[in-house]
């Protein structure tokens, strides 16, 4: 009797916590998927809720039931029925607050714990700062002097293992830097400076995107955050430094179109067009409103990580960026198939593409549909 | 207390008209002039429901716009900027002006009904609510006609409001059609807290009012006090946008978190101001369809006054990913937790209401256990958003979609039908098909959990809100189509309602059927008096000597606690019946002109301000507006308070018996008086209606 009645609870609170996790809907893995934690902060996340995922399963299941019996059991039978007139219970209603607000103070404590070390600032993490921009993300590495060492976009290369600390703040209106399974989402807003910390337990890709209505071209602002052995990650970082130059060409006048290298007369056209004028090339040009571009080639995505950097992306985006992305602050520029091509040949000399790491998937990859 | 119920005016019998030429009252009582100029709080209040009705529909064709386009990945129905409008006036058009008017509706109708007044404290006032709430509705929709829709969401988060990154008029016409709109429910609280304190017949103590009147009474207290707070914030924005002020623009001193403060501290309150009323209607249609009082009445109401309370205590659960720091973030996951105790509360005691009852399942109390069920897995949710930590993942995303749906579809929205579904005989004279009432409740029931529930899924599979669109391979096709293909059937469920009011009209006039004064065998004294409502509600002011007291007069308990039917039921019920004979005369609160004069000064004067800020010149249309506005102020304190002939119940029957008007109240209330006139009774609760009859 009393072995068939454990494992009925047994059973019983498996069901619970099936239909607690099948409500989660975390039977599948998907890309973002919040309770699929790849780390110890969304892990601590995780740890948290689940027990206050199947308490609310239970009372759930409770009150619904009480209904359901409720609508069957005390269903008229007669037009004369005449039931008793309850006019209350004090004794259970008492209880019906008792109960319920000490479930609420084990849900409280366990959580007032966690806030407080979620909060925490750990001294041996790096430091990134994290500038969100309508519609892409800014990344500066810091040194300990906090001097910018890298300065990349839109995809968020950490070394395996370690505490990141992201130091978040906007250059215009309010975004929120959200990677579900790395962690939970804090707004990066103009004017203040916010921080939270991720950690990655194993090299992969993981996935994200803004979650604070941002403007126009909200959806079309995503992440990508690339974990890699500490090896990897240092070899990313030298190859990154923004200390670095990048290789310049010198000046294609008109008379030496037919002559010149693609990469020549791209670079030139970059000054030319006002492509400098938004984005950095360290050594070439300081623009700020734009992604800093002196390694956009190791970039495996562009323009919010929605584009594979690839030639075909590449060159409809230099088309026509609005149309492929709205609201982009990148104008069209009515460059000519030529051109065009010479500019894209110039932005493949910038960064080595072996750092890419996998390609982004496919579907994440296409961009936003075009009308 | 003083109340006018316990101090009747009686009518003097010499008719001395008081007021001639401009300041003249209108008095008709019927056709279309009839309802533009009504001070009637029934009227008011049919005309709040049915225009916060068509603002539904408006607001559904919006939601299944969003579904269309979010049903598989890469929709192509909306672009990023048709989208942003959308989903950003779907947001604003349910909360300000659907969720809202209806509670306003059937608070208009029902407040002086249950308490047995005449009308609201100040009719005109009403009228003036009324007319603002549409001016403001049709003045943020005609933003269509002239540039777009507002496109900042509902909660039109600083600086993406601002100026610069929102240049055209979108956001202009967001903040004039809500402030128009705030004038709307600031001056309707003010009024119906007067009414519930003031006008309450003779012996119903504040704790004899019914449960619905109690939530309301909290409601307005609310409205009261956080309408305020957003109003503040949109003028703080206005001047932002209009004249460079600087307050949520970090460049320049200012900080867009405090929009988020100023927002949200209005925000939450006005999540209890539309679920509060919802909560009050289940609490009357659950214990008339129980056959059984209310479980605990006191409970009832001290929970929802607590909910009153502690709803100011919790804003910034929508700001915990804000960086507000771990011990303001700690101080509001435990209030935000402990709201759910006087929630639960209430959950149970309807529960307790309808347990061991005789449940009788009309469409309305099958709407009204939808509402409960349907809130309970609302305030689940809720619960796992005080849990703070994990709220950063769950806010921003359909996991947040998918909680308030429930709350306020599952919970107002239902709540909402269950009364229009009780109260449709008492205010229109016709009972809503039993049949389609079904069919449309589970359409409804069956199309919500199909629709939102998904987005709980969707939401920890880390779908973001407000995204126009979504690439594939994430993951959120599926659920994403099974929502779109709920929204269809909620359409479907709203389409059989509409149905279901047509046909029952068209079923009505062809068999010239009426309905009985009390068809549910109810509680309250609404159904003491003959359905429709007669204009002047009840010929003498009730008097009341216990919660329920329309059901004391029916029933009592026998020694086991059963009901029991009184030896005079039939006597009582037929007194539900009576009319004022034709002759007897009651006086009633004037229709004006002014009210919707001065709500559309007021449509005028904003105009001005959105113009304004394109070409100073502009700022003379405000001119003019706030012109139009002080003359109506002037003329409306002028207007005397009736005219001769509005003090007839019946016009046209007095006149067909020959008999003079009766005459105005003006001796009591004082030509004048710079008050609101007070609705009278004629006759108190001993003496008899005046009658025209004798007196001519």
């Amino acid at each position: 009797m009393g072995v068939s009645r454990g494992s009925s609870l047994r059973r019983g609170a498996a069901a619970v916590t099936c239909l607690a996790v099948l409500g989660a809907g975390c039977a599948s893995d998907t890309p973002q998927n919040t309770l699929n934690a790849q780390g110890p902060f969304s892990q601590t996340l995780n740890d948290l809720i689940r027990p206050v995922f199947v308490l609310a399963a239970v009372v759930f299941v409770f009150v619904e039931g009480l209904i359901v019996f409720a609508v069957v059991r005390f269903r008229r039978r007669t037009e004369d029925d005449r039931p008793e007139q309850i006019h209350g219970s004090t004794k259970f209603e008492l209880a019906w607050t008792i109960i319920p607000a000490l479930l609420l103070v084990f849900v409280g404590v366990l959580t007032v714990s966690k806030i407080f070390y979620l909060d925490r600032q750990f001294k041996d993490s790096m430091q990134v700062e994290v500038i969100g921009h309508q519609w892409w993300w800014e990344y500066n590495y810091k040194d300990a002097k906090g001097a910018t060492v890298v300065a990349a976009a839109n995809e968020l290369h950490i070394p395996v293992g370690r505490k990141v600390q992201l130091n978040l703040t906007s250059a215009d209106v309010i975004h929120n830097f959200w990677p579900p399974k790395l962690a939970g989402k804090v707004y990066a807003i103009p004017g203040r400076r916010n921080h939270m910390t991720i950690q990655a337990d194993k090299a992969d890709f993981y996935y994200g995107e803004c979650a604070e209505f941002c403007g126009l071209s909200h959806a079309n602002m995503r992440l990508r955050v690339v974990a890699q052995p500490q090896a990897d990650f240092d070899r990313w970082m030298q190859a990154n430094s923004a200390t670095t130059p990048a290789a310049t060409y010198p000046i294609v006048a008109a008379a030496d179109q037919a002559t010149a290298s693609e990469e020549a007369k791209g670079a030139t056209l970059f000054l030319q067009k006002g492509c400098s004028g938004c984005h950095a090339v360290n050594g070439v040009s300081r623009g700020a409103v734009g992604p800093n571009l002196t390694y956009f080639n190791s970039r495996a995505t562009f323009a919010g990580a929605i584009f594979a950097n690839d030639n075909d992306n590449l060159r409809s985006w230099l088309r026509d960026p609005p149309a492929e992305k709205p609201g982009s602050l990148m104008p069209k520029l009515n460059l000519s198939e030529a051109e065009i091509t010479s500019l894209t040949a110039y932005l493949r000399t910038l960064g080595d593409p072996a750092l890419r790491g996998a390609p982004i998937p496919a579907g994440l990859a296409a961009g936003p549909p075009q009308p | 207390m003083t109340s006018v119920l316990e101090t009747p005016v009686v009518l003097p019998d010499d008719p001395r008209p008081i007021a001639s030429g401009a300041l003249r009252r209108p008095v008709r009582t019927d056709g279309f002039w009839s309802w533009i100029t009504s001070v009637d709080h029934k009227r008011v209040g049919i005309m709040y429901g049915v225009t916060a009705m068509t603002f539904f529909v408006i607001g559904g064709f919006e939601a299944l716009l969003i579904r269309l386009q979010l049903a598989a990945p890469n929709g192509r129905i909306l672009d990023a900027n048709a989208y942003n409008q959308v989903f950003t006036m779907h947001g604003t058009t349910m909360v300000f002006l659907v969720v809202m008017p209806l509670g306003a509706a059937f608070m208009n109708y029902l407040i002086p009904l249950q308490v047995g007044a005449r009308d609201v404290a100040f009719p005109r006032l009403n009228a003036l609510s009324y007319w603002t709430f549409l001016f403001g509705g049709l003045f943020l929709y005609s933003s269509v006609f002239l540039g777009g829709m507002p496109n900042g969401g509902w909660f039109g988060y600083a600086p993406n409001t601002s100026i610069v990154f929102s240049p055209g008029h979108n956001i202009d016409f967001w903040i004039g059609g809500l402030l128009i709109t705030g004038i709307a429910s600031t001056v309707g609280a003010v009024n119906l807290i007067v009414t519930c304190l003031n006008l309450r017949a003779p012996g119903m103590g504040l704790f004899r009012m019914p449960v619905f009147t109690w939530m309301s009474l909290v409601t307005q207290f609310l409205l009261l006090f956080a309408l305020p707070v957003i109003t503040i914030a949109l003028f703080l924005l206005m001047f932002d946008r209009n004249f460079g002020a600087n307050f949520f623009n970090p460049a320049n001193g200012g900080d867009p978190v405090l929009w988020q403060h100023l927002f949200w501290l209005f925000g939450h309150p006005e999540v209890y101001i539309m679920i509060m009323p919802a909560f009050g209607i289940v609490s009357e249609v659950i214990p008339v369809f129980s056959r059984k009082p209310i479980f605990g009445y006191k409970v009832m109401v001290f929970s929802g006054i607590a909910i009153g309370f502690m709803g100011w205590g919790v804003w910034v659960h929508h700001m915990f990913a804000a960086g507000l720091g771990p011990v303001s973030v700690t101080a509001f996951s435990i209030s935000t937790m402990f709201i759910a105790v006087p929630t639960g509360v209430k959950i149970f005691n309807w529960i307790g209401t309808m347990w061991k009852g005789s449940l009788w399942f009309t469409s309305a109390l099958m709407f009204a256990i939808g509402e409960v069920a349907m809130f309970t897995i609302g305030g689940l949710s809720g619960v796992t958003h005080s849990v703070s930590p994990h709220d950063r993942q769950q806010t921003d995303t359909y996991y947040v979609v998918a909680h308030f749906h429930y709350v306020l579809f599952g919970g107002a929205v239902f709540g909402i039908f269950a009364g229009i579904y009780f109260w449709y005989p008492k205010v229109f004279g016709q009972l809503l098909d039993e049949k389609l009432g079904k069919i449309h409740f589970w359409l409804f029931f069956i199309g919500f959990n199909l629709t939102f529930g998904p987005h709980h899924i969707l939401g920890l599979q880390g779908m973001p809100r407000r995204i126009y669109t979504y690439p594939t391979g994430t993951g959120w096709d599926f659920w994403n189509m099974m929502s779109t293909i709920g929204s269809f059937i909620i359409a479907a469920g709203l389409l059989v309602f509409f149905a279901n009011v047509r046909k029952t009209d068209r079923r009505h006039k062809r068999d010239h059927l009426t309905v009985e004064a009390d068809p549910w065998d109810a509680r309250s004294l609404e159904w003491s008096i003959p359905s429709p409502a007669p204009a002047y509600n009840f010929i003498e002011a009730p008097e009341v000597h216990a919660v329920d007291d329309w059901w004391h007069r029916k029933y009592t308990e026998d020694e086991d606690g059963r009901m029991l039917r009184l030896d005079g039921f039939d006597k009582v019920k037929a007194g539900a019946e009576v009319r004022l004979k034709p002759g007897q005369s009651v006086h009633l609160p004037s229709p004006s002109y002014y009210p919707i004069i001065a709500a559309a000064s007021l449509f005028l004067a904003m105009y001005g301000v959105v113009y304004g800020r394109s070409a100073g010149a502009n700022y003379v249309i405000t001119g003019l507006g706030v012109l139009l506005l002080v003359c109506t102020l002037i003329a409306w304190g002028l207007e005397p308070p009736t005219e001769p002939h509005d003090a007839l119940a019946d016009p046209d029957a007095d006149r067909l018996l020959g008999l003079t008007p009766a005459g105005p109240a003006q001796g009591e209330l004082g030509r004048g008086d710079s008050a609101e006139e007070q609705p009278a009774l004629a006759g108190g609760p001993k003496a008899g209606p005046s009658s025209k009859g004798e007196a001519g």
